[in-house]
């Protein structure tokens, strides 16, 4: 089963509720956490897994055989990104702008061009004490693209079947949000009572619906200040599984490094709780969709 | 013309909120959100929503299944698993409209048209023109997005004769911070005393400094973990950060928020007085930095 864990505007908890989340399975799956937040990741930040296994995530980008190529500008003119470009008597690569889409290649006449992997990244994994599988993507500073680290991540290892497979997602609503959700049975999404975090959990209702994955929601730092957030979960049916106070000893042991679980032990029932809705609003939905065959 | 760009690293650190006040600290000046999947500035501005315009970022290969003799060859060259057959559907999701699709098959089953993926305004407020947009769900393109908020804002300013643009940018330090940079004059990271704003802080300041911006630090809520605070502040004015301020955890700035405002507008105490303070270094820094690159 396959969780992702989204949010839209940054800063709400996805981090805390995913760590939290695979912590208190542990004992009783066979949890995978991985973190697709490339450009900021955070989670083995709370779960200090050893990093013990690792390998680059690339673009394969065009290399030019100088000795072949008649300057003829093919690839150039094929080329969607603007990443070739046919300057003086050379034809120069920008890789930051290459997509690895391969149409530079298929499209030359004289087979002038070879790809060659190009490093963005670095994927890292390994398991912890409490034997959580865990592996996340590191986008290398100064580098764009995150996408194709996040579908390489995913790619990556094979978890078997019966696996509890948690994903924390970006921050955002574009498309290495979308490559996160890509795939997954379902997506809990953590917001808090602000107009900024409503603005931005209904931009993921609209990803989810659009990808037809079922979801509910956390509402973190909850103190009733702010009502629009629960009217509109419940003039849409978005199941609210979980609420997490406004305190301020939480806000400190999240900053230390601690997880819920650690912080109140009641968090570790009221997780296992939440997977065993998860679970069955999947097994519901499973059987309607049945029925309608 | 100044452009002051904000930045986090890791989200939800308090970049809108710090942005909100500035604008209201700074006199008339054009304000940009740049975090254009997630843009919530206007949400705090009170604008005066002006005219949508259509923004085409990309083309997307569109299938005419009627064409299609199942052969399979695009499928088999796309990298992107975005094409299935029987019949012929395009994943407009995984598309990343490369058009090798559209060149390679024999029976022109595809093709290739631009998609509308968002939409920008510029609108006004109190405080001076807001240029935002809204990308669309699901879409891809955030960076060309954002590079085309930035050159509106340049060009309002200079319409309007405004000297500062103030820049919300995105989390993270992908596509779209990268875009927000182009023409920065100086950088403001919001960072947050935890773990993990630590760790995020550290992977802006790498990209700000592989650009060679001037940058300052600010320390929201800091006193949520004060020896934490410290360590940031320590670790950035090493690693040459013009000065670091320091905001305190104040309800007030979430209270504002909720009711549409700034902290600033409803108070001269608590965190806003330590925004009034940041500005009146920030304001001086700016000068400073504008001056150096005149000197030039």
């Amino acid at each position: 089963m396959k969780i992702a864990v989204a949010s839209g505007k940054g800063g709400t908890g996805k981090t805390t509720i995913a760590v939290s989340l695979a912590l208190s399975l542990a004992d009783q799956a066979d949890v995978w956490l991985m973190d697709c937040d490339v450009e900021a990741p955070n989670a083995h930040l709370f779960l200090n897994p050893p990093l013990d296994k690792q390998t680059d995530a690339v673009i394969h980008i065009p290399q030019i055989d100088t000795e072949k190529c008649t300057l003829c500008g093919k690839c150039v003119e094929v080329c969607q990104f603007h990443a070739l470009a046919k300057v003086g008597k050379s034809i120069l690569v920008f890789p930051q702008l290459c997509h690895g889409c391969g149409s530079c290649t298929l499209n030359c006449p004289e087979k002038a061009i070879r790809e060659i992997p190009n490093p963005i990244g670095l994927l890292e994994a390994g398991t912890t004490d409490s034997g959580i599988h865990f592996a996340h993507g590191m986008l290398t500073i100064s580098e764009p693209m995150s996408t194709p680290i996040i579908r390489q991540l995913k790619q990556w290892e094979h978890p078997p079947q019966d696996a509890v497979i948690i994903l924390d997602a970006p921050p955002g609503a574009s498309c290495s949000v979308v490559e996160t959700l890509h795939g997954v049975d379902f997506a809990l999404l953590v917001t808090e009572p602000t107009p900024f975090g409503l603005h931005d959990l209904k931009q993921m209702v609209g990803i989810v619906e659009d990808m037809d994955i079922p979801a509910g929601i956390v509402i973190n730092r909850e103190d009733g200040s702010f009502p629009p957030l629960n009217d509109y979960c419940r003039e849409n049916s978005l199941p609210v599984m979980l609420h997490i106070p406004y305190e301020r000893r939480i806000a400190e042991g999240i900053a230390r490094g601690d997880n819920l679980t650690e912080i109140h032990p009641k968090y570790l029932a009221a997780l296992r709780k939440v997977f065993d809705d998860i679970k069955q609003i999947i097994h519901d939905q499973n059987q309607a969709a049945e029925k309608k065959v | 013309m100044k452009q002051l760009v904000i930045l986090s690293g890791k989200g939800g650190t308090g970049k809108t909120s710090v942005v909100a006040a500035l604008s209201r600290l700074a006199g008339r000046s054009v304000l940009a959100d740049c975090d254009v999947d997630a843009a919530d500035l206007h949400l705090v501005m009170s604008p005066e929503p002006g005219e949508p315009h259509e923004f085409s970022g990309r083309s997307q290969a569109v299938a005419d299944p009627q064409r299609c003799t199942d052969c399979g060859l695009c499928v088999e060259h796309c990298r992107f698993s975005a094409l299935s057959l029987d019949p012929l559907r395009v994943d407009g999701i995984a598309c990343e409209g490369c058009g090798l699709c559209a060149r390679i098959c024999p029976e022109e089953a595809l093709s290739m048209q631009p998609v509308v993926n968002g939409e920008w305004r510029v609108s006004q407020t109190s405080w001076g023109p807001l240029v935002h947009a809204a990308l669309g769900i699901a879409e891809d393109n955030s960076g060309k997005l954002v590079t085309l908020v930035r050159a509106e804002a340049r060009r309002v300013a200079d319409e309007d004769g405004l000297d500062l643009i103030l820049v919300d940018g995105s989390p993270g330090i992908g596509c779209p911070v990268i875009a927000s940079l182009s023409g920065a004059s100086m950088v403001l990271v919001v960072t947050e005393p935890t773990i993990a704003g630590r760790h995020d802080l550290g992977r802006v300041l790498g990209l700000v400094q592989h650009f060679h911006l001037p940058f300052a630090v600010c320390i929201n809520k800091y006193d949520l973990n004060a020896e934490m605070a410290q360590e940031i502040e320590v670790g950035a004015s090493e690693a040459g950060a013009r000065f670091v301020a320091r905001i305190r955890h104040d309800r007030a700035v979430t209270d504002a928020m909720v009711a549409g405002k700034s902290v600033i507008d409803r108070s001269r105490e608590g965190a806003a007085a330590d925004l009034i303070e940041m500005w009146t270094q920030l304001s001086d820094e700016l000068q400073a930095v504008a001056m150096e690159a005149q000197g030039r």
